[in-house]
């Protein structure tokens, strides 16, 4: 591991993962925490914690109060829980505007409301210009599980692997926003609050295996988590993942793999191949969920591994992405 | 029927095409006189074959040899630690593109010198250098080109706009590389088992295909110019088995839909105006003469080379002695038969330059995994 | 090398010497330096590479292309056609 903190290891993926095994699980040590899923499981509660430094803080179809509540919410409906009680801890730069927080704080009240939760702590905090970049928010968050045992390393050849909409609408555009990346499409953030299509799976009686939002990392991440945990092999037809074209588009132009990029309204599910069939029509049922897709099953071919099949009939491994995400020149 | 935008992806990557010709080779290759070789110079290939699995649709007498046509991976350790000491200079921003900062110098790599504090920015195009330089007045901004015959007309173009609207700010240090000439270099050496190449796609766009003319005329090696979607890939290579089974040695270009045998001669123009052939020091290839670009000496007031010469290091820097980037780039071995690939060496902490790039053939393999 | 993608030219602006190009939906401002004046117009499909339109794709090559595949693809399916035929006609179970 290097000495000095670098960029990557904020990034969801493999060495972000090693900087949280070798110094945080390392000094923390214990079962809850060592279970590495979502939210952590406190008897029929869950508890979930997730900082926001996301830069612009608006952005074609959210912003960083959004983006604040759902992330945490989010954690909280993938463990199979009602998100109840948030707090909203806040560091802002010096000369913020009060507009903007104004604005950023309606789309947090807003969001709450769709997922039926309230704000019950908060701190705030000002520092000196340059000391953070505008504004960083920090949401922790405590739900009342409703369907137990959801759990990542739960996953067997039992289950299949199915996505409730197309991938990489965040991370995509993120990477368009930015500055020095002109570009304009109709492309838009998924963020979203996952809560609702997760009520409609329980009260449709789907027995959920495991649930994860795949954030950073994107869905790459999670079905690597996910064959590491359970200890087996997800097999994922290439063809079958869903991707908006303009997705396509910005990760042709930029030599980007879609699985790779973050996801802020995405998840993958693992269910009893049962109930996919029911599971895919309650979650087409939601609008933003039109490209909901059955993907891949559980095997036990390279355990650990996950595997893309081509169309064609070759496959390759689908790795945990690491690095920065930077544009490919050739 | 008229073209679509999607017709040119989808119908290049289109499964029954790719299924259907991997029968034809099949079929074809019975017919080989012996097994071949093929190389795909370009990292652009490297990266179709693996990404798609070609290697899996092909039967067990063609085998492809991964050449040196990523131009971060051939990048010497000596010029990294130019752009590393440029990027610690006072009011320095130094620029470069994607994948560059990732390689490690003998100091650390581009993104080792930021998170110390360096203003090290990647950037799509060379273009951005404007808006960079325009924002920060009392900055220099140094761009360090690099890539192939694809890429050094826009960092000409970048100059050109620099000199014609007189930015006092931009600098550039070049690394331009040229591809006949590592061509050359690999098939002279006695040892080469490389039978055709399958020639890149855009340099080619640039250069016309006549820069490969030489080799099936001169060497005996035959060159199909391929497109880089995997029905471009696989086309190309039943156009190189079918020139062996028919005892032909030609220069053939699979890619006509962007390809023409004199290329892209405004753009030639304009890397003639500023650049000039030198010879470059190729990480694990050694010195191939007149293999890179450099900048006339007109333009030396643009060249940070010679500005910053005093503080640059001038030592050449070996690689590390488990590397064998050098063999991999010549073909002379393949990634997994590296003794640290994977362990010691690996995308998070690459030891030679085949790792560190996404077409680097050993990143190539670690990546797409290689379940063949 | 060289990541280079096909976009279609929707627009072109003379003073910047710049196009707006589309490739699926994302639009992007591209160089026009490297292409002869007056040789890029608004519905071309063209490469681009690195910020700059670096040629133009020939249609009729490219179409050309998709045709050699498609005969392929008739051809291939006539020969299963062909072998799944002689394949029941050599069946021990069926005839008369």
């Amino acid at each position: 591991m290097t000495k000095t903190i670098t960029l990557a290891q904020g990034n969801g993926g493999e060495e972000n993962n090693e900087l949280i095994k070798k110094v945080f699980y390392k000094a923390f040590k214990n079962e809850i925490l060592e279970r590495s899923e979502d939210a952590a499981v406190i008897g029929n509660l869950a508890m979930t914690t997730d900082s926001f430094t996301v830069s612009p803080l608006f952005f074609a179809g959210a912003d960083i109060g959004k983006l604040a509540v759902c992330g945490t919410c989010n954690d909280l409906a993938m463990m199979g829980a009602v998100p109840k009680y948030l707090t909203c801890s806040v560091i802002i730069e010096e000369g913020f505007e009060v507009e903007s927080l104004e604005r950023i704080v309606e789309s947090m009240r807003a969001e709450l409301a769709i997922n039926g939760a309230v704000v019950v702590s908060g701190d705030t905090k000002v520092v000196p210009k340059g000391s953070v970049d505008k504004i960083f928010i920090n949401t922790t968050g405590l739900g009342e599980i409703v369907q137990a045992g959801i759990s990542s390393n739960n996953v067997s050849e039992e289950d299949v692997i199915l996505i409730n909409r197309d991938i990489g609408c965040h991370g995509a555009t993120i990477f368009a926003a930015r500055e020095g990346m002109e570009m304009s499409s109709t492309l838009k953030s998924d963020c979203n609050s996952l809560y609702p299509q997760v009520k409609a799976l329980m009260d449709g009686g789907i027995k959920i295996t495991a649930m994860r939002d795949a954030t950073r990392g994107g869905v790459a991440a999670v079905l690597n988590e996910w064959a590491r945990q359970s200890n087996v092999c997800i097999e994922v037809e290439e063809e079958k993942i869903p991707v908006s074209d303009e997705v396509k588009g910005i990760c042709e132009m930029l030599g980007f793999e879609a699985t790779a990029l973050a996801n802020e309204g995405t998840f993958v599910l693992a269910i009893h191949k049962d109930s996919a069939a029911k599971a895919l029509e309650i979650l087409k049922s939601f609008e933003v969920c039109a490209m909901a897709s059955r993907v891949g099953e559980v095997t036990q071919k390279y355990p650990q591994k996950v595997i893309l099949k081509s169309p064609w009939g070759t496959s390759r491994f689908l790795e945990t992405p690491n690095g920065e995400l930077l544009p490919r020149i050739c | 029927m008229g073209l679509e935008l999607k017709n040119l992806y989808d119908d290049f990557r289109d499964a029954d095409t790719i299924k259907a010709y991997a029968k034809i080779i099949a079929a074809d290759a019975l017919k080989l006189p012996h097994p071949i070789n093929i190389m795909e110079v370009c990292g652009g290939h490297t990266h179709t074959i693996m990404k798609y699995g070609i290697l899996q649709l092909l039967p067990s007498n063609i085998k492809f040899v991964h050449g040196p046509g990523c131009p971060v991976c051939i990048m010497p350790k000596e010029r990294i630690d130019h752009a590393y000491v440029l990027s610690q200079q006072a009011n320095v921003i130094l620029v470069t593109l994607g994948d560059m900062i990732k390689v490690p110098g003998s100091n650390g790599s581009l993104q080792d010198a930021r998170s110390k504090g360096a203003d090290v920015r990647f950037v799509y195009s060379p273009l951005d250098c404007l808006k960079i330089a325009q924002e920060n007045p009392d900055k220099t901004v140094i761009f360090f080109a690099i890539g192939f015959e694809t890429t050094t007309p826009m960092t000409a173009a970048l100059l050109d706009t620099v000199i014609k609207k007189d930015i006092k700010n931009i600098l550039l240090h070049v690394n331009h590389v040229t591809v006949p000439e590592p061509m050359r270099a690999l098939i002279s050496d006695s040892a080469c088992i490389i039978d055709a190449f399958l020639g890149p796609s855009h340099v080619s766009v640039i250069s016309g295909s006549k820069i490969y003319e030489e080799f099936p005329r001169d060497w005996g090696k035959p060159v199909v110019v391929s497109g880089f979607e995997p029905v471009d890939v696989m086309q190309s290579i039943s156009m190189i088995v079918k020139q062996f089974i028919e005892n032909r040695c030609e220069l053939e270009v699979e890619y006509k839909r962007a390809v023409t045998r004199e290329g892209n001669l405004k753009a030639q123009a304009l890397n003639d105006t500023y650049f000039q052939k030198v010879d470059f020091r190729w990480r694990g290839l050694g010195d191939i003469p007149q293999s890179g670009m450099g900048l006339k000496p007109e333009y030396d007031r643009y060249n940070a080379e010679k500005i910053y010469d005093a503080i640059l290091p001038k030592e050449e820097i070996n690689d590390h002695k488990l590397c064998i980037c050098g063999d991999i780039l010549k073909g002379k071995a393949s990634p997994p038969q590296c003794s640290i690939f994977g362990t010691a060496c690996k995308p998070t902490s690459p030891v030679g330059s085949c790792m560190v790039s996404s077409e680097g053939a050993c990143s190539a393999y670690y990546k797409y995994g290689n379940l063949v | 090398m060289c990541l280079s993608i096909p976009s279609k030219v929707v627009k072109i602006d003379l003073e910047t010497n710049t196009a707006t190009v589309d490739t699926m939906g994302v639009q992007r401002t591209a160089g026009l330096d490297l292409m002869e004046e007056g040789t890029v117009a608004i519905g071309d499909y063209v490469l681009l590479h690195i910020g700059f339109i670096m040629n133009k794709i020939d249609e009729e090559d490219a179409l050309e292309s998709l045709r050699v595949y498609r005969e392929i693809l008739d051809v291939m399916d006539e020969q299963e056609r062909l072998a799944a035929i002689e394949e029941s006609a050599n069946c021990p179970n069926g005839g008369v």
